[in-house]
């Protein structure tokens, strides 16, 4: 059975206040609705069962510079007049901005994307719950030192519309399932954690054996682990750790933050700004990326933009307005965080392209040095304007090309300019994660490691 | 916002499938919000969000669903839903008979923010900029937000309880950014009360701004932060998150059931310097995390956690409570009506030593002054946390010098708690606070007197 389309509807909505705009006014409605469930399974039993509904909308009105904004968790269309009135209110307190404004379609062809799939629709609710047992189960089977504190099954689907007086007009939708299990590893008076995960858009691509795997994996490795002396040292982040550090990365090549004086690599287009192993584009029109989309949030069509190429700095996402201010063209990187919020610049799909070697062949070549499984604190202990790194992390030893001892309780520091000059490897491990970058081994010499 | 009598037919359809127990959530907020970045008011936003959780509680399991339509049919749907997720056989009917909970008040509101034109929010904002950017020419930016917001809620369930509460909450936010020869440094403040726009009469937004730019300033002279484990003396009111992350969440009920947590089967031990009594307390009027009543109904308390390092309780929420049959603690605590409520902190904070601060830092012949912190996080299970030191000095011969550049702490919760060897007598609270956990977001507070812990891993590149 297939499920209409139904996102049309919601553009019917956007145009209908983008009709009301008056002479003078530029005005944005971004309309959206999903549904997503949540069933959490805990020793074979569900512990709850959620099944969420959310819709709203978000008005942006723009006259003479000065900018407004609205919205409301509804779509009662009384409430929506209200909040276009508010909109335009607002726009009374806001400063002119010569450089305000919407976006405008820049005739850049969309590449389709295929984001639904009708089965996870026609999933039953016993299948769902079923999975999240399974995957229980699994986690449990494969060490007799693990416990699991939760395993989860949730999906979700959204759809959204923006109309613009600037001529956007678009709708789509998508959806997707998850699986996730939290594992605790018992020995003597020691605990350690881990976890698993899966992602689809249909519930037939849940790979739960490797969720399992992982999550017992995750747990146990780090048993027996002790707190390291502190000294400079090579360090390999693995995949998903690499994929947390691009994300930062990603964060500091933006448009915005150049204009507004915040950005380490203002005037540095054209620079060497990484070692030359380093290309990192972002590209969400790869179909294989978990964040892959069509257009982005002001209603752009997504498309690749390489932002580091064999080490030099080539370019900065753009939201429409910072793209504008710095005289480039749009990138199609408006992010939008729902209704309630305004698009601003951000990276959509990050990807770094990958090496040669696997983990365990560049492993083999390192003397002295240590495998990064897991980091803390990112949001506490990075600041993207100074470029200062430093978080708690977790991992193993490697001693003459073998990996070792855990250590935990220890921190890894460097500056963000240091690091990306310092790269000595990128693997050839790429993995597709369900984070907005991919992962990939990632040896950096001369990083600072705190302990003892 | 709901009649009763609703409220009633409502929970009656959330127990129809067998349940024994159902509540309702709802609330209806309204807030604005403005921002000023690059030296303009950039934009002002106002926004609604409404609707009702409706929460079935049969055996262990537990349905929930959530509306934003908050007519009788809306709410009857969405009690259908939640009953039908927790459906445990058997079925019934169930006459439900509400009494009206006394309406308590924690933070009296003088001046409702709703009620103050938006000119004068833009113009604390201007204030702000200006400020800032007089504190020193080497101050490049500066971005600032406040934000208002009014929170009616309405909480029924079938014990027959019906609870009203109003909460209303301010917040202003400064960053800054300083340039010079060695790049770019930043520097944060924020102000945040559960109060009205009196906020504004007690506090100079300028001294916000000059305390955001100010830190920005002073790491333009900074050097890189030691690495490895050294002394650290933490100023009074920035560390509290340090007992937030190193013990707060271990001591959450929820986490403590499944094992999740190093507490787990330590009441009545010793778990930390005989010099710290820990409390939780969400009825300590106006500060961010203050609740007259938690998000299930229970009215706030306050909650001796740790004393004199002698593990005491931990936090509750009704269903854990039920579970263990024990009273409730007032931390059920949920983001929104859209979300489950769990076990959460609420002001959390350390009680006064007896010792003047400065003997603290005399007596400290090498070490860490850590004058303000940023976000932290721990792993319950292990006790391991970091934090983040976003204003931090060297201490050399017992006397504070140069300023560091930023970096994460880390230790082990149970084992700080213990190397606590110094506590101040100048007890204060921090800046506001969201707490993260599962997902949801909620206000909380903290505080402490200025302590010394005697050995704590400082993630810095000097060796």
């Amino acid at each position: 059975m297939s499920t209409p389309d139904r996102s049309a509807e919601l553009l019917v909505i956007a145009e209908r206040v983008v009709a009301m705009a008056k002479p003078g006014e530029q005005v944005e409605a971004y309309v959206s609705r999903g549904l997503s469930t949540e069933v959490r399974v805990y020793e074979g039993e569900v512990e709850h069962f959620v099944s969420a509904q959310s819709e709203g909308i978000g008005i942006r009105v723009i006259k003479d510079g000065r900018t407004g904004t609205s919205y409301c968790g509804t779509l009662d269309p009384s409430q929506i007049a209200e909040v276009l009135a508010e909109a335009r209110d607002n726009l009374g307190y806001g400063e002119p901005d010569e450089w305000s404004g919407l976006a405008e379609p820049d005739g850049v062809a969309v590449v389709p994307q295929s984001l639904w799939d009708d089965n996870l629709e026609n999933t039953s609710t016993a299948r769902k719950i079923e999975l999240a047992k399974l995957l229980e189960k699994l986690t449990l089977a494969g060490d007799s030192r693990v416990r699991v504190d939760d395993s989860n099954y949730s999906d979700a689907f959204g759809e959204a519309a923006v109309a613009t007086t600037t001529g956007i007009r678009v709708a789509g939708r998508e959806n997707g399932c998850y699986l996730s299990v939290g594992t605790l590893a018992d020995d003597g008076d020691e605990t350690q954690t881990g976890f698993g995960f899966a992602v689809g858009r249909n519930v037939d691509e849940l790979d739960l054996e490797r969720a399992a795997r992982e999550a017992v994996d995750r747990a146990t490795r780090l048993l027996g682990a002790t707190k390291p002396e502190s000294r400079r040292i090579t360090v390999v982040l693995d995949p998903f750790v690499t994929a947390q550090f691009l994300g930062i990365i990603g964060g500091t090549l933006n448009g915005e933050s150049v204009v507004k004086g915040r950005s380490l690599f203002a005037n540095r287009i054209g620079d060497v700004v990484a070692h030359p192993l380093l290309t990192l584009v972002d590209d969400p029109t790869n179909p294989l990326a978990y964040t892959a989309t069509d257009i982005d949030g002001e209603g752009l069509a997504a498309r690749r933009n390489a932002l580091i190429q064999d080490g030099v700095l080539q370019k900065f996402v753009q939201s429409s307005y910072s793209a504008r201010r710095m005289g480039v063209a749009p990138t199609g990187n408006g992010l939008r965080g729902g209704y309630g919020g305004s698009p601003s610049a951000g990276c959509l799909a990050l990807q770094i392209v990958p090496g040669l070697r696997s983990q365990a062949e560049i492993v083999a070549g390192i003397d002295d040095g240590i495998l990064i499984q897991q980091v803390q604190g990112l949001h506490s202990g990075v600041n993207a304007v100074s470029g200062d790194f430093s978080t708690g992390a977790a991992g193993l030893l490697i001693k003459n090309g073998t990996v070792g001892a855990p250590v935990r309780e220890f921190t890894i520091a460097s500056t963000l300019q240091k690091m990306l000059l310092d790269i000595a490897e990128v693997g050839g491990d790429l993995e597709w994660l369900p984070m907005s970058a991919t992962g990939v081994s990632l040896v950096i010499h001369d990083v600072t490691m705190s302990g003892a | 916002m709901i009649d009763n009598d609703i409220l009633e037919r409502v929970l009656a359809e959330g127990l129809r499938t067998g349940a024994d127990f159902a509540e309702v959530f709802a609330s209806d907020w309204r807030g604005t919000g403005v921002g000023l970045d690059d030296g303009k008011i950039e934009q002002l936003s106002t926004g609604r969000n409404r609707g009702a959780g409706i929460r079935v509680i049969a055996g262990d399991t537990t349905g929930f669903a959530h509306t934003a339509d908050l007519s009788e049919a809306g709410l009857m749907a969405a009690a259908r839903v939640a009953a039908e997720a927790a459906r445990q056989g058997g079925g019934g009917t169930k006459v439900i008979a509400l009494t009206t909970q006394p309406s308590r008040i924690v933070s009296p509101i003088k001046i409702d923010p709703s009620t103050i034109g938006k000119a004068a929010k833009v113009d604390l904002l201007r204030r702000v900029d200006d400020a800032a950017r007089s504190a020193g020419g080497a101050i490049s930016q500066v971005s600032a937000g406040y934000s208002d917001g009014r929170t009616r809620i309405v909480i029924a369930n079938s014990d027959g309880l019906v609870a009203h509460d109003e909460r209303v909450r301010t917040l202003l936010r400064v960053s800054a950014v300083a340039n010079g020869d060695a790049g770019m440094q930043t520097g944060f403040d924020s102000l945040g009360h559960t109060m009205g726009f009196e906020l504004f009469d007690k506090v100079q937004v300028e001294d916000v701004a000059r305390a955001a730019a100010g830190r920005a300033l002073t790491k333009l002279k900074a050097r890189p932060a030691p690495s490895g484990s050294l002394p650290v003396v933490i100023k009074a009111g920035s560390g509290g998150v340090l007992f937030h992350e190193a013990c707060g969440h271990g001591l959450e009920a929820d986490l403590v059931a499944k094992g999740a947590s190093v507490y787990k089967g330590k009441v009545g031990e010793l778990v930390a310097s005989p010099l710290v009594t820990l409390v939780d307390d969400g009825t300590m009027t106006h500060e961010w995390g203050a609740i007259a009543i938690d998000d299930e109904g229970h009215p706030s308390q306050y909650n001796v956690l740790i004393e004199n390092g002698i593990l005491t309780d931990y936090m509750w929420d009704y269903l854990r409570a039920r579970n263990e049959g024990r009273p409730q603690s007032g931390n059920g605590r949920r983001q929104s009506y859209k979300d489950l409520p769990m076990v959460r902190m609420t002001n959390t904070y350390v009680l006064n030593g007896e010792e003047n601060p400065e003997d603290i830092i005399k007596d400290t012949p090498n070490g860490v002054y850590v004058a303000h912190l940023g976000g932290g996080s721990v792993n319950t299970a292990t006790g391991d946390f970091v934090f983040g030191m976003t204003e931090a000095y060297l201490i050399e011969n017992g006397e504070i010098t140069e300023p560091l550049r930023e970096g994460n702490l880390i230790g082990n919760g149970p084992q700080v708690l213990r190397d606590i060897d110094r506590l101040g007598n100048d007890f204060a609270m921090g800046n506001p606070g969201t707490c993260g956990k599962d997902g949801q977001g909620v206000p909380v507070g903290d505080g402490q007197p200025t302590l010394r812990v005697k050995s704590m891993t400082i993630g810095g590149t000097a060796s």
